[in-house]
């Protein structure tokens, strides 16, 4: 019988030979990817049972993202445990404030994850990596503690669901779309317990970062982890890149069993928005009435999800010129120093800056209700994030849309929800 | 186990309703449980005792992996929580904390606000003494109950010397 993608990985990685959806099997892992929320309950719970040390330092990547640049004192402090646990374990991968980033944007841009990887953090959103052909999946404190502890994990081999990307995306259409596109579907717990194997033509036209969107967000269907397989783009990217040398390439057999089978045809895709509470309310922004085109107090473009180089250049070639609409707050988030520095050679800030937005260095911040562009009570936001629960970017009667940078950029303009076709129509 | 019904009647109760993120940077357990339920129930923290039990509907727990979830709920005394199913990464958390993720389909429906229910984990039965009903449920996997059994993973880890394998092929 066929494998699938993520099924060869778990194989792979595995003492016991054969294996099959339902079984329960001991992983070994190849990469631990920490930050500064989960992190130190697990260095405490390792101390408070005596198992001390991390079974491989360098399979450990550490940064602080959540919280930096430190947001109150308890911060600092959770800041400070996990810096002395690197030391104290010597830990080299360890980026800093200044050379940090969003993890999920920073792993991959730093040429931590590879093809063939099997990789935790203590992150939902650790499935970003699987657009490398990698397994990745997010766990809480405690399996990461157990990881760090023995380089192993178990897991119930999930069942996959075969996802066809066809066609080329229109102009103004995004792979956040897709990705909004697919939760709509499938719902919130659409894929729970599952992997989410994406093929099809359209990938080959997507970017790395556009692919992350896409792997991104498989946690907001319930997925355990999505998986792509790494083809001459990824290898492209890793180029020059990659740490730790050699990779597998992986390909799900012919005849490999899926759950379901669903096809999204892109060229049929619009520019769509989640309204809140949950990522799974898309609805066609073309489709709105003019009430439903809520005003907006802020518009915020970051986070693992959209806080890409892509993303940036997208955002601003919709800006550029034009001036954010009287109250409404534009927060601009670049995901790594990098990005940052990058965003700043390509003159993406001083566009930003002239529109009227407010430039941030790189933090999960906002995203979660942390700090840079907390919402106030009743507020409302069009966010290129991958949540919009109830209470999730500050006051619980705050309101939330998901949408994708293009749409956040023109939003920010017009100041209320906006279809970006608006603005790319303008430039021809 | 027994204690008194917290009903819920939604899906999709996610970790940042559990706990908002502007309460993780702690990870005590007492101090998170003051924030329990706080965005989606402002009065759960006065109204919860020691032992109750959360019911709730599909897909508890979906969103973050924040174990803070866990821990604030079992600060605030909770045992176990009911629910037609789970998001997978609050299930491990729960296990790994010695804290019960039931599955029982429908349960939302069969119980009320307040109902006293005695459970059964042994034998897959829960036995509500308001209504005097019972429900039953599969007792966990072997390997989810030798965790439990050890007091959580990195206890069962602790025995286990590294992780000499996985009995249950389930």
């Amino acid at each position: 019988m066929g494998m699938t993608l993520t099924e060869k990985i778990l194989a792979d990685h595995y003492a016991g030979g054969s294996i099959q959806p339902g079984d329960l099997i001991q992983v070994g892992i190849d990469l631990i990817m920490c930050h500064e929320v989960t992190t130190p309950p697990a260095i405490q719970m390792l101390l408070e049972h005596g198992l001390s040390g991390v079974f491989d330092p360098d399979r450990v990547v550490v940064t602080p993202d959540h919280f930096v640049p430190n947001k109150d004192i308890k911060s600092a402090e959770l800041v400070r445990e996990l810096r002395e646990w690197v030391t104290a374990n010597g830990i080299k991968n360890y980026y800093e404030l200044g050379r940090h980033g969003i993890c999920h944007a920073l792993l991959p841009e730093q040429g931590h994850i590879l093809p063939g990887q099997t990789v935790v953090g203590g992150d939902s959103h650790t499935c970003t990596y699987g657009a490398f052909g990698t397994f990745a999946t997010g766990i809480g404190s405690t399996d990461l503690a157990a990881a760090l502890y023995s380089g192993e994990l178990w897991f119930k081999v999930p069942e996959s669901i075969k996802v066809n990307l066809t066609g080329k995306l229109p102009p103004g259409v995004y792979s956040k779309d897709i990705v909004l596109e697919l939760i709509r579907r499938i719902g919130v717990d659409g894929a729970r317990y599952q992997a989410l194997e994406y093929h099809g033509e359209t990938l080959e036209e997507l970017s790395m970062e556009a692919r992350m969107t896409i792997t991104n967000m498989a946690i907001e269907a319930g997925a355990k982890c999505a998986i792509m397989e790494a083809d001459d783009l990824t290898s492209a990217y890793l180029d020059g890149r990659a740490k730790g040398g050699d990779w597998t390439v992986h390909r799900a057999d012919q005849d490999a069993r899926y759950a379901q089978e669903l096809t999204i045809k892109v060229d049929d895709l619009e520019p769509l928005v989640a309204f809140p509470s949950l990522p799974a309310n898309g609805r066609e922004i073309a489709s709105l009435t003019s009430e439903e085109k809520e005003s907006v107090d802020q518009v915020y473009i970051g986070s693992c999800t959209n806080g890409r180089i892509e993303d940036l250049r997208i955002a601003a070639s919709i800006m550029k010129g034009h001036q954010v609409a009287a109250g409404v707050r534009a927060i601009i988030v670049p995901s790594t120093s990098t990005t940052w520095k990058q965003a700043h050679d390509e003159g993406l800030l001083a566009i930003f800056h002239e529109a009227g937005c407010a430039i941030s260095t790189p933090t999960c911040g906002a995203c979660l209700g942390g700090h840079m562009g907390v919402l106030g009570e009743g507020e409302v936001c069009v966010s290129t994030t991958n949540r919009n629960f109830t209470g999730r970017m500050g006051h619980p009667s705050s309101r939330v849309y998901l949408a994708s940078p293009a749409t956040a950029a023109a939003t920010a303009l017009r100041g209320c929800i906006t279809d970006p076709r608006e603005y790319l129509q303008e430039e021809r | 186990m027994q204690g008194r019904v917290q009903l819920y009647q939604r899906s999709h109760i996610n970790t940042d309703e559990i706990i908002p993120a502007r309460y993780l940077n702690v990870h005590d357990k007492a101090a998170l449980a003051r924030h329990a339920m706080e965005d989606i129930d402002p009065g759960f923290v006065d109204r919860v005792q020691a032992g109750d039990f959360i019911v709730a509907e599909e897909d508890f727990g979906c969103g973050s992996s924040r174990e803070h979830a866990v821990w604030a709920l079992q600060g605030a005394g909770v045992q176990a929580v009911l629910a037609d199913s789970f998001a997978r990464i609050f299930y491990r958390n729960a296990i790994n904390n010695g804290f019960y993720p039931i599955e029982i389909a429908g349960i939302s429906t069969r119980v009320g606000q307040g109902d006293e229910l005695n459970i059964d984990l042994a034998k897959g039965r829960v036995i509500n003494m308001t209504k005097d009903e019972v429900y039953d449920f599969p007792p966990f996997t072997s390997f989810i109950q030798a965790v439990i059994d050890a007091g959580g993973l990195l206890s069962y880890l602790g025995k286990q010397k590294s992780g000499a394998g996985i009995s249950d092929g389930t």
